[in-house]
């Protein structure tokens, strides 16, 4: 049995920067989005990688990832991704910063996965982050899956364990700190990521110079996605208050830092 | 209008830097940043440079780099590596990135390249895929350990920093069987030697010691030679402390395959293929740039942790949000706006001009190459026999710089293109302006860049002493203090200057500048372009003149001895070429700025600011070559008797012959600074604005 995996993971400005919402001539937007530096969503990059290690391990898999992004943001990010993974990409061009409704989001993605050249769905494992962090409505995945006829979903993924009848073991984070553990008995199916179990992939440059020879004519075909969210008034966006009040000590005992934040949620 | 969003990001850079078309450096760049940000940041954060001693912990910056693809990032794809083709201008950029958080640990990661490079410059084909091979990380499903190596060419003390044509260190045959390869004795004791505590070989100067071996040369040593392999004890060393220095001690027996280059045996004599210094010559023009570059990304690294302070300066007193004491701090002030503006258009020009210096020795490698393919073919041997056969090219790079600086409708551009076709009249300009632009990038971004990383230290205050500064800006300082020795102290970098500045090629090039920057100053008017051409000239005109001027007891001005004149027209030169380079990034952006998505939004806005800037740049520099120029042209005249007379505005034209038409050129210089202060209060005024992030990037 061999997968056909395709990963939705687009990228998100940088939270690093200062995200002003402001009201653009096209609706809300971030300040300055264009100008702010972009990171590769990192729920996605748990699913682009959980990807990655499955296909390595079931001969004849093969990975996809489909973003929808500034194709130019899109470039610079692929620099870095490229280099921890093979995968195909499949490219949309729109925006990142988060105002957008899934619903329509998730209409041009299940487009473009049908689109795909000689993807077969029997074999279709579709993965993605359960939340992103643009604008985690959580609700992305579970509508692609549905466009695309798949039924079998699962949220909140942290392992997939093929096993030897072709099944596969599913955990799926529940409240509590624990895992409901489900068995799938074959693709295709939809898996939103949460942590996953794997660290970020060492770089390859080999595997970057062999990704890159078809990701910057994708890039450059990447057909315009107009996604936003039309017919949405938006009565007010604003971020959540930063409230920082910083201490810098050293060589301080780890129960005493928890005794400290305990004493301080307790007021 | 915002002319200044958001501090310069990648996009911005690429275009400036030349690199927007080449993915696979971009993937470098992303690689040494994920490594500086982390185990770099982390080591130093976590005080590891605390110790002289090579620990586990700093250990993990060689798996680190392994991990990210940096170690292999030198070698060849044949050899295991992944970029193809010359390296100059992606070692700078991964110098630059790994450098804006720590300069050791961008010194450990050159160490190894260093340690290459006379064998991938003047190695044997065997020894270029042995040892690169040997230093590239096991690709899947090989089993064996990296290979890391160190470079030994200074002594033991007294003799550091000694001319590196004295080599103390020693080879010797010890023993030389009928019909078998030569055994040699090798004596070397290294000081200062980066990478030594895990080096598993060294490349080594020596000189002959043994009247069957011809000259000096450089040899391979390795581990498991027999003999002594002594790492030595650490340097106590102050700086750069992310990268294992140690003082060894070599006494090995090796065969005499491990010469760089290879020997032949002619009469019962070895005779080595180069000599140490030939070597030495080769490496060295270009290991240079990438130090400079390292000075360079810790000013331009120090903008965003000022600012932050800065802003924050009095936030911890009465003051409320909302409030300009709040919200600006001591932004608030003009004075640490013009300050950091200062250290910020001295970084670009830095970068500018090390960036320059890197493409420059891309260009120049497969020149160098095929130049030596002809000189080979037409059997044209050793240095004199080259520089004879160069000299009729000279001119052909002069009329090649002058058809290049008309207006393409007004050239013969078939003689155009042959001229640029003939890889001899290339090297002949490559060389002649490398020679200028490598040293000067060396002598300059390092030894003022780092009197102006004083003042990026000074803007924090105490905080900036302190080892929790934010981005490192007081350990930054120290280190720019080693990055302006090495490769060579400062003195180094001045006598190639002064012996490259005065060339005909340089002078013609200069000739073009001083026009192109002209024309740019009439299509873009308030970018500084006028302020440099009229400096340039008065520099030009300053370096005539003392060609021809002699001293009141009749010594020549301009003599190899005089270093007092040669040295300081250097340094004023050095100025002068970095807000050029400078100048260029920003045209270059301005015109293909446009082309790029995300750069195009709001591109004319900081392609003001950046013109700002460099016409502030501009201005100092200026006044830097106007105060050599006088202190020279008036400096060496005896005036015993001055009671205020003979230097009146009136009576100083009789000091010397010409006196006028330098006067007329000051002038004009001083003229063209007209609103360099008002671009600079523009510039300084767009930093309380700029949008910095909630957070630096990498750890206290």
């Amino acid at each position: 049995m061999s997968y056909h995996i395709v990963v939705c993971g687009s990228i998100v400005p940088d939270p690093l920067q200062t995200l002003e919402p402001v009201t653009g001539p096209q609706g809300p937007a971030l300040k300055n989005e264009m100008m702010l530096p972009a990171v590769l969503d990192p729920w996605a990059g748990h699913a682009l990688y959980e990807a990655a290690n499955l296909a390595k391990n079931v001969p004849d898999s093969k990975v996809w990832l489909v973003s929808l992004g500034p194709k130019a943001k899109l470039q610079q990010v692929m620099m870095n991704v490229a280099q921890k993974v093979p995968f195909e990409l499949v490219v949309l061009d729109g925006p990142s910063g988060g105002f957008t409704e899934a619903e329509e989001v998730a209409a041009h993605l299940a487009k473009a996965i049908e689109s795909i050249d000689g993807l077969d769905k029997s074999k279709l494992l579709l993965f993605g982050g359960w939340q992103s962090a643009s604008r985690g409505t959580g609700a992305v995945m579970q509508i692609v899956g549905e466009t695309l006829g798949i039924v079998d979903q699962f949220q909140g993924v942290d392992k997939l364990e093929p096993q030897a009848d072709g099944s596969m073991q599913v955990k799926e984070r529940m409240e509590g700190g624990s895992y409901l553990v489900s068995t799938l008995s074959a693709p295709p199916a939809v898996f939103g990521w949460a942590t996953g179990t794997l660290p970020e992939p060492p770089n390859n440059p080999q595997v970057g110079m062999q990704n890159m020879r078809f990701i910057m004519p994708a890039i450059q075909k990447a057909q315009p996605a107009q996604v936003g969210a039309a017919g949405v008034e938006f009565k007010s966006v604003e971020l959540p208050a930063q409230r920082r009040e910083t201490r810098v000590v050293k060589d301080v005992p780890a129960a005493d830092i928890a005794r400290e934040i305990v004493d301080w949620i307790k007021g | 209008m915002e002319r200044l969003r958001t501090l310069p990001g990648d996009d911005v850079r690429q275009i400036m830097w030349r690199f927007a078309d080449r993915y696979d450096l971009q993937m470098v760049v992303q690689s040494s940043r994920s490594v500086a940000r982390t185990t770099a940041a982390r080591l130093v954060a976590d005080g590891a440079r605390n110790t002289h001693e090579w620990t586990p912990e700093k250990a993990e910056l060689l798996k680190a780099f392994d991990a990210s693809g940096l170690t292999g990032m030198f070698m060849e794809p044949e050899q295991g590596g992944f970029l193809a083709g010359p390296k100059n201008l992606a070692m700078c950029l991964v110098a630059f990135e790994l450098s804006w958080v720590d300069g050791g640990a961008a010194t450990c990661n050159l160490a190894t390249d260093l340690a290459l490079a006379p064998i991938h410059e003047r190695g044997t084909q065997e020894q270029k895929d042995y040892y690169m091979s040997k230093c590239v990380p096991p690709q899947p499903g090989e089993d064996r350990e990296v290979w890391r190596g160190a470079f030994a060419l200074t002594e033991p003390l007294p003799y550091v920093g000694v001319d590196t044509g004295v080599v103390s260190g020693k080879v010797r045959i010890d023993e030389w069987k009928e019909g078998e390869e030569p055994m040699l004795q090798v004596e070397k004791r290294g000081r200062f030697i980066t990478n030594m505590a895990f080096a598993n070989f060294v490349t080594a100067a020596v000189n002959t010691d043994d009247e069957r071996i011809k000259s000096s040369c450089m040899v391979i040593l390795e581990e498991g030679d027999e003999g002594t392999y002594d790492p030595g004890a650490p340097t106590l060393k102050m700086v750069h402390q992310l990268s294992a220095t140690n003082d060894p001690v070599l006494s090995l027996k090796v065969p005499a395959s491990r010469i760089i280059g290879g020997y032949t045996v002619q009469d019962g004599m070895i005779v080595p293929n180069y000599s140490h210094g030939e070597i030495i010559a080769a490496v060295f023009q270009r290991t240079r740039i990438p130090v400079g570059v390292m000075t360079s990304a810790k000013l331009l690294s120090a903008v965003e942790p000022v600012i932050r302070y800065q802003r924050g300066r009095f936030r911890g007193g009465e003051s409320k949000p909302g409030t300009p004491r709040y919200e600006l701090g001591l932004q608030q002030n003009e004075d640490a706006n013009h300050r950091l503006l200062d250290v910020w258009s001295t970084g670009e020009s830095m970068a500018s001009l090390g960036f320059a210096a890197g493409r420059m020795a891309d260009d120049f490698d497969p020149i160098e190459k095929e130049k030596e393919r002809i000189f080979a073919e037409q059997e044209i041997k050793g240095p004199r026999a080259q520089m004879k056969a160069l000299k009729p090219k000279e001119q052909d790079a002069i009329e090649m710089i002058q058809l290049r600086a008309k207006p393409e409708g007004d050239r013969d551009q078939a003689r155009l293109d042959a001229l640029e076709a003939d890889p001899l009249v290339q090297y002949s300009y490559l060389s002649a302006m490398s020679n200028v632009y490598i040293p000067a990038c060396k002598l300059w971004n390092t030894g003022y860049g780092c009197q102006m990383m004083r003042e990026a230290v000074a803007m924090m205050g105490g905080y900036g002493i302190t080892e929790d500064c934010p981005g490192f800006l007081g350990q930054k300082w120290m280190d720019a203090q080693l990055e302006a020795t090495y490769e060579g102290p400062e003195v180094v970098q001045r006598r190639q200057l002064a012996l490259s500045m005065t060339g005909p090629v340089f002078a013609a090039q200069l000739t073009a500048w001083i026009d192109e920057l002209r024309l740019h100053a009439q299509e873009t008017p308030g970018r500084g372009h006028c302020t440099l051409a009229t400096a340039f000239e008065l520099w030009a005109w300053t370096v005539e003149h003392l060609q021809s001027a002699k001293d009141p007891e009749g010594k020549p001005l301009m003599h190899g001895r005089r270093q007092g004149v040669t040295f300081a027209l250097a340094d004023a030169l050095a100025w002068l070429v970095a807000v050029k380079c400078f100048m260029d990034d920003v045209d270059e952006l301005a015109e293909k700025g446009p082309m790029n998505a995300v750069v195009a939004e709001g591109l004319d806005a900081l392609v003001d600011f950046f013109g700002d800037m460099a016409t502030w740049q501009a201005a100092r520099a200026a006044g830097e070559a106007g105060r050599v120029a006088a202190d020279l042209v008036f400096g060496y005249i005896l005036h015993p008797d001055c009671a205020g007379e003979c230097c009146s505005a009136d009576a100083a034209g009789n000091l010397f012959e010409g006196a006028e038409a330098f006067y007329a050129l000051r002038r004009k210089v001083d003229a063209a600074v007209a609103g360099a202060r008002l671009a600079k209060d523009r510039a300084a005024a767009d930093l309380t604005k700029v949008m910095i992030p909630e957070a630096l990037d990498y750890p206290l």
